[in-house]
């Protein structure tokens, strides 16, 4: 890591610092507009989760492809997709980037490679499988990330997708890439009361799938993990699992507010270990950041979320007539 | 014009697609080095490899899933369940993403595949072996359901399913796959949302399909020694439902008969029923009448059996309850 660390240029940091600057910005706005009544249905954000999509999101070529659970704002945002577009959705317009028809928990982006948010814990994990069997059967080296929940694991879709990437792995077609964000709760149940084996990653051994754990509240050390992985798969065509270890500051969802499941002091401790105070800490070490520049990131960030509040706003509902299309396509 | 098996009529739609294009690729239990348990597959797997024909472990979840990323990536999967009773472990996969990530991603996306085997009921095979799903996947938007009778319609349903871009409920019948019949040549496809009429009649409208097409004709023939001539429809594709060629014909008729081989309540003739009420309601002059098979799991025994199907002589008693 510490070697990889030195070629990360402060610049990249950076980056990496504003997009997680705009997601952490951007998921308290939701949250202020769902209480707001301003976003319907459900509400999952991602706050404490940042370092994990973006320092995956990151190892990714631009024609790689990607699939995630129902926690989706981030990974759509990390990758570029306009904030707007994606306020747009949250506020069912017709300029979302599903044309106000996904939601929260659909967002995609097909052009820039993201292939949706799914809102039945695992059952998208299937999906991503046959997208990389694709990616092979097309001869191309692309390859496919598929982030899911701690929960996931648990389910059948989980090890029936993984036990056909292990076979299709074999032959070289299935570049897939696990993630397993594991921020230790599904909904109210932490993985110490729902997984027999809390080493998460060892799922994948019954697959014959390698893997390994990595830090998730580390940016870098996530994108050293994910591009030495994704590059692997990428070259083998074989799956690969890992799990990030992180953690969900916020509720489950918007409308859980009292989180009898866990206790303050375990959250202060995780935030200790906030991946953005985290990268803060590093930028600021090599002098890349002061308290100024800190300052103007956020005020960066505030305005950009604050243009896509205005123009979710601002935006038409969808026309009637769009509750009948998108439902066949001949 | 030749004539040939229904068996032989899907296996060879899926030969002549598959060197047309290459994105047509067929997943399932055993259908390749077993070659299919209903011999659909045969001598496939030598033909076009095992990138192309993929045998599956038993995980429908898993392998329904995965063909649905398939064709959100633009392949045409067609996928074989072994019978239909076994796509239930997949019904998430078919209800809540086939059907429905289009409309999710508004638009974004196409789901071009097709899931075929055979439906409906078996011999002795008792109750999780033998039962229908024509109006369990008809429920859902986004979905296609085809059913087809004869050889020409499984070949041309099945055509326009492979090339299609929406995820086809494609419905074989077990008992149909060594009826024989004459199959039009070359790229012969049927398009959905377009029922025929079978028999000419004018007395009443049987409505039927798969199997229950067959019973419906055979009825309609003895009825014919009594002076009673049927009209029979095959409705083909259950979604899209062709609403208006039923109704003309029972505008002509005023009478209606609509067969199902299984269950009554929230089925299929229920919906086909309610339809031709709703268009047809002044034009009658009879009660329409459903003919369907007993509100029972599938028996074992052969008598029972034999009770709990819809079958040649409720469909005669039906039409005679009409026309008296």
């Amino acid at each position: 890591m510490r070697q990889l660390d030195q070629t990360l240029s402060a610049e990249l940091l950076l980056d990496w610092y504003r997009t997680m600057v705009l997601v952490r910005r951007f998921e308290e706005q939701t949250e202020r507009s769902f209480r707001r009544g301003k976003i319907g249905g459900y509400l999952h954000v991602y706050t404490g989760q940042e370092a994990v999509a973006t320092g995956f999101l990151a190892a990714l070529r631009p024609d790689d492809i990607y699939f995630t659970g129902y926690r989706d704002h981030a990974h759509a945002l990390v990758r570029g997709t306009d904030p707007g577009a994606v306020m747009a959705e949250l506020y069912g317009k017709a300029t979302g980037v599903c044309k106000g028809k996904g939601g929260s928990m659909h967002l995609f982006d097909v052009e820039r490679g993201f292939y949706g948010g799914y809102g039945i814990v695992g059952g998208h994990i299937p999906l991503a499988v046959g997208a990389a069997y694709t990616l092979r059967y097309r001869d191309t080296d692309r390859v496919c990330l598929c982030f899911l929940g701690d929960g996931a694991v648990n389910c059948g879709a989980f090890h029936e997708a993984a036990n056909l990437a292990g076979l299709w792995g074999r032959e070289g077609l299935c570049p897939v890439v696990f993630v397993i964000e594991n921020n230790q709760y599904a909904m109210g149940t932490s993985v110490e009361r729902s997984s027999a084996v809390r080493h998460l990653a060892r799922r994948f051994d019954a697959y014959d799938i390698p893997n390994e754990q990595c830090d998730g509240m580390d940016v870098i050390a996530v994108y050293e993990a994910a591009r030495r992985i994704v590059d692997d798969v990428r070259r083998t065509g074989r799956p690969y699992g890992i799990e990030a270890i992180t953690y969900r500051f916020a509720g489950h969802g918007a409308a859980d507010l009292f989180q009898p499941y866990r206790d303050r002091k375990e959250i202060e401790a995780w935030k200790a270990r906030d991946p953005i105070v985290l990268l803060e800490q590093r930028l600021r070490g090599q002098g890349a950041l002061d308290d100024q520049k800190v300052d103007e990131i956020g005020a960066w960030a505030d305005r950009v979320v604050e243009e896509a509040v205005t123009f979710a706003e601002a935006s038409p509902q969808p026309p009637p007539e769009e509750l009948y299309t998108d439902v066949y396509g001949d | 014009m030749v004539e040939m098996t229904y068996r032989d009529a899907i296996k060879t739609t899926l030969v002549e697609e598959m060197d047309r294009d290459p994105s047509v690729l067929l997943l399932g239990e055993d259908i390749g080095i077993y070659q299919g348990t209903f011999r659909i597959t045969e001598g496939l797997l030598e033909r076009y490899g095992p990138k192309r024909v993929i045998d599956t472990p038993i995980s429908e979840l898993g392998f329904i899933g995965a063909a649905i990323g398939m064709a959100m990536l633009g392949l045409r999967p067609v996928v074989e369940v072994m019978t239909w009773n076994f796509s239930l472990p997949a019904a998430d996969q078919i209800l809540q993403n086939a059907a429905k990530v289009r409309y999710f991603s508004g638009g974004q996306v196409d789901v071009p595949m097709v899931i075929r085997g055979p439906n409906g009921a078996g011999v002795q095979l008792s109750a999780q072996h033998s039962q229908s799903f024509e109006s369990f996947y008809g429920h859902f938007p986004g979905l296609k359901v085809a059913a087809p009778a004869t050889p020409a319609d499984a070949k041309g349903l099945l055509r326009t399913a492979i090339r299609g871009r929406d995820p086809v409920i494609f419905l074989e019948h077990a008992a149909l796959y060594g009826t024989r019949g004459r199959v039009p040549d070359g790229d012969h496809a049927v398009p959905f949302g377009r029922a025929t009429v079978v028999r000419a009649g004018s007395d009443a409208t049987v409505v039927a399909y798969s199997r229950m097409l067959h019973l419906a004709l055979a009825a309609a023939e003895r009825l014919a020694q009594d002076g009673i001539e049927c009209e029979v429809v095959d409705v083909r594709t259950l979604r899209p439902l062709d609403v208006e060629t039923i109704a003309a014909s029972v505008r002509a008729t005023h009478r209606a008969v609509v067969v199902q081989e299984q269950w009554k309540p929230y089925g299929a003739a229920a919906e086909i029923t309610a339809a031709i009420y709703e268009h047809c309601f002044d034009d009658l002059d009879a009660p329409v009448e459903r003919v369907t098979g007993e509100d029972v799991p599938a028996p074992y025994a052969r008598n029972l059996e034999l009770l709990a199907f819809a079958n040649e002589e409720k469909i005669v008693e039906a039409v005679r309850r009409v026309t008296a």
